[in-house]
């Protein structure tokens, strides 16, 4: 069934179980609408008034119907706790070491998505309102030790392959949403609330970041790029804006 | 009154959302022979704006929800037809009536009017999520507040008389159980009205103060917008909105729905000439639903950072709230069996509602499930779930009762034939419109985007569903004609009917003074051993 749903290629370690509860719900979907729809037009064809002239007043028996019912709950309550509550749990309980990930900031505003790297030392440069500036989109304090090895670019996302990768969305103006359609990731970013979001590229390629919450006129043309390369293209990645940082 | 204004604004934003479906099918074009009028703030040689698509978002689905389809379902079919159903003289307080329509107006005035203040209406969504919101330039946003606010009040004033009048009014021998579902069903939905709203009042008071008295009750500190910071004093939460929001808006989709369950139920007993299956289970699950629907809002937020625990807490409380839904539906369907079905014109609309409304539940679910929503979240997916609830479900079910009830307003049937195309056509545009959202929802595109999504890549294979979509939405507008010339022509020269053409049992079709009183269930159809196929619950027993 997947295929006629035509999602976005899955293209993260999660995806498949997203898409796996994705189909099971819509065989349950389907089961109910095709069963229900059989019987309400073999229904409205048997008992028109011209077939039944005269109506019964007890109408249907049995508790048939009760079965049904009761059948509708046992199938959500297994969607529930097999399937969507552990598949919940493993995004937001679940987050891998920061040591074993590509770790990675990404702030969002109207209507860009400003990505920051740590650098070499791994640790984010200090951050503050002051230096806000065109040219500073997250007011980045170069003269702090820790940032000047830190990589900034706007709507361009470069991540490498079969590691896992946290975010840490937080937002400058609005609530906007970071959504990576083939990556099965999506998660408001609210101002105020910083919110980590992690995933793991299982395929190489160049998508969008499509912005998922109304903020703003530009909403629609939030767009950014993610590309996930293999772990040798992000080296050679990271070595060239390193090397472009020293070029004033 | 409720019922002229209501389809009024029902109207308006139906227009508003036209205008949206041809900037979506054909982006950046200009809108032929209208483009112009809008100026050229909005529409510069008749090309849309995004700021002007916003405003036309935000407020279709303001005046739809908030002006259109609540007033229609509680204010005119609720006011008009319990007291009749009860066999009361008149609702328990005429002049709060009154005045719950001068407000209702007022709110949709001041709604009206902020199309035309400098910087145009609202733009943020009929959600109104802050800061977005709190900081929007102009008074659009203002006004959507105050226009709300008097929009509450006008539910509250209202919500008071229905309670009061079912409880106080019920004619002798109108027992708790022998209530009309319809009555039933205004009932819950009162309570719902009563106990939601006054959040929102509450919220759309703190936003105003935001904007007005430069509190910060939803912004946070640390903002820059465009570059600069922002000079606020900070330390508000921006996600207490949507928990204030969602806490109305979410028993405010009972609110919606609840009273279409109660026209399509008296409408089916009427039409199979057979009593309701599961009269009482019906009944029980009106209650268990209005309940439920204050314990759901947060699965409008699984993306907004929520932890398991709630998750689990919100996922498994929206599947429980399915169970009742499935409950009414599937006695409405087996209400059918064993019947002698008439398929008049109301019966048609009330039929459809069952399949329609069906779909707009079933795929409630993978939204309800917070993994599944997260590629769906924010997509046309949820736009055509909830669109398949309230357009071909409610609105099918509110012009059921149009048709069932005129007879009984203006003692003229409003013809059949034209009701007939009217069905057939808006039966086939809505889910020409609707169902393509599904696709495009689960390919991932999202909503709310001024060019549809035509500059996303993942969106170009589904991109060009929009133009039948759009097209299907004109030539509803087309059928809708259909409807509007019936109205009017109706009125005048409809054929006279008596006092009861449906031959149908209610109180409300007791013949002009007779004593109202009621001496049985409501939907004794083919009685055995009864003279007729219907016995009125107005009937004394021999």
């Amino acid at each position: 069934m997947l295929e006629w749903l035509g999602m976005p290629v899955a293209a993260s370690a999660h995806a498949g179980q997203v898409d796996f509860i994705m189909v099971l719900v819509h065989w349950l979907m389907l089961v109910l609408f095709v069963g229900w729809s059989a019987f309400f037009f073999y229904v409205l064809v048997r008992f028109r008034r011209r077939a039944n002239p005269v109506a019964t007043h007890a109408g249907l028996q049995g508790s048939w119907s009760t079965w049904v019912e009761g059948g509708v709950l046992v199938a959500e309550v297994a969607l529930l706790a097999f399937f969507s509550i552990p598949a919940w749990s493993a995004r937001v309980d679940a987050f891998p070491a920061e040591t074993q990930s590509t770790v990675v900031r990404v702030v969002a505003e109207q209507y860009a998505w400003n990505v920051h790297y740590p650098g070499a030392d791994g640790r984010f440069g200090r951050t503050t309102l002051q230096l806000l500036g065109p040219d500073n989109p997250l007011g980045l304090d170069r003269a702090d030790p820790t940032a000047k090895d830190d990589i900034t670019t706007i709507n361009q996302l470069y991540l490498p392959v079969d590691k896992p990768v946290i975010v840490h969305l937080s937002s400058k103006d609005m609530i906007h949403s970071f959504a990576l359609p083939q990556m099965r990731v999506k998660q408001d970013v609210i101002p105020g609330i910083p919110q980590p979001v992690w995933f793991t590229p299982r395929q190489t390629g160049q998508w969008e970041i499509a912005c998922s919450q109304l903020c703003g006129l530009g909403h629609y043309r939030m767009r950014g790029f993610y590309t996930i390369q293999t772990q040798a293209e992000y080296d050679a990645w990271l070595a060239e804006e390193t090397a472009l940082l020293a070029t004033p | 009154m409720y019922a002229v204004t209501s389809l009024l604004f029902l109207l308006v934003g139906f227009l508003l959302i036209l205008v949206i479906r041809w900037q979506l099918a054909y982006p950046g074009e200009p809108l032929p022979f209208l483009g112009e009028l809008f100026g050229v703030a909005n529409a510069p040689g008749g090309i849309i704006l995004p700021e002007f698509y916003n405003q036309l978002g935000a407020m279709h689905g303001t005046i739809m929800v908030f002006l259109g389809v609540v007033p229609l379902a509680v204010g005119a079919f609720g006011n008009y037809i319990v007291p009749l159903q009860i066999g009361a003289p008149d609702m328990a307080f005429p002049r709060l009536n009154l005045a719950s329509y001068w407000f209702y107006l007022a709110g949709g005035i001041v709604m009206l009017v902020s199309f035309f203040v400098p910087g145009g209406a609202a733009n943020n969504g009929w959600t109104s999520y802050a800061p977005l919101s709190d900081l929007a330039p102009g008074m659009g946003q203002t006004l959507w507040l105050g226009g709300m606010g008097l929009l509450i009040f006008s539910s509250l004033l209202g919500a008071v008389n229905f309670i009061t009048t079912i409880i106080q009014l019920r004619a002798p021998g109108l027992t708790w159980f022998r209530l009309p579902f319809f009555v039933w069903s205004q009932f819950i939905t009162s309570f719902l009205l009563l106990l939601a709203f006054p959040a929102l009042q509450a919220a759309a008071i703190l936003q105003a103060m935001d904007r007005l008295a430069g509190t910060s009750f939803f912004l946070p500190s640390g903002l820059a917008v465009a570059g600069q910071a922002l000079n606020v004093a900070g330390a508000g939460n921006a996600l207490l909105w949507q928990h204030l929001f969602w806490f109305l808006a979410h028993p405010e989709v009972y609110v919606l729905i609840l009273p279409a369950m109660g026209i399509v139920a008296e409408i089916i007993a009427n039409n199979t000439r057979k009593p309701l299956w599961g009269y009482r289970l019906m009944v029980y699950s009106v209650f268990v639903l209005g309940f439920l629907s204050f314990i759901v809002w947060a699965h409008h937020m699984f993306l907004t950072g929520m932890g398991t625990t709630i998750s689990a807490f919100f996922q498994a409380t929206t599947m429980i709230i399915s169970i009742p839904s499935v409950v009414i539906l599937s006695s409405l369907i087996l209400s059918l069996y064993g019947g002698s079905i008439r398929f008049t014109s109301p019966m048609l609309f009330a039929l459809a509602f069952l399949p329609m409304f069906g779909i707009g539940g079933l795929t409630g679910l993978p939204l309800g499930l917070a993994t599944t929503d997260i590629p769906l979240h924010d997509t046309n997916y949820v736009v055509g779930h909830f669109h398949y609830l309230v357009a071909p479900g409610t609105i099918f079910a509110l012009f059921a009762g149009i048709y069932y009830w005129f007879p009984r307003v203006t003692g003229r049937m409003m013809n059949d034939t034209l009701a007939r195309i009217h069905f057939v056509g808006s039966l086939i545009c809505m889910n020409v419109i609707f169902m393509p959202m599904f696709i495009q929802g689960l390919a991932g595109v999202n909503r709310r985007l001024w060019d549809g999504g035509a500059s996303y890549e993942h969106a170009q294979g589904v991109l060009a569903l929009n133009i039948p979509m759009s097209h299907a939405a004109f030539t509803l507008g087309f059928f809708q004609l259909f409807f509007i010339v019936n109205l009017f022509v109706s009125v005048k020269r409809g054929r006279k009917v008596d006092a009861n053409p449906w031959q149908a049992t209610t109180l409300e079709w007791s013949p002009a003074g007779a004593p109202l009183r009621a001496y049985r269930d409501p939907y004794e159809y083919s009685v055995p051993g009864a003279l007729t196929d219907f016995t009125p619950q107005g009937e004394a027993k021999p």
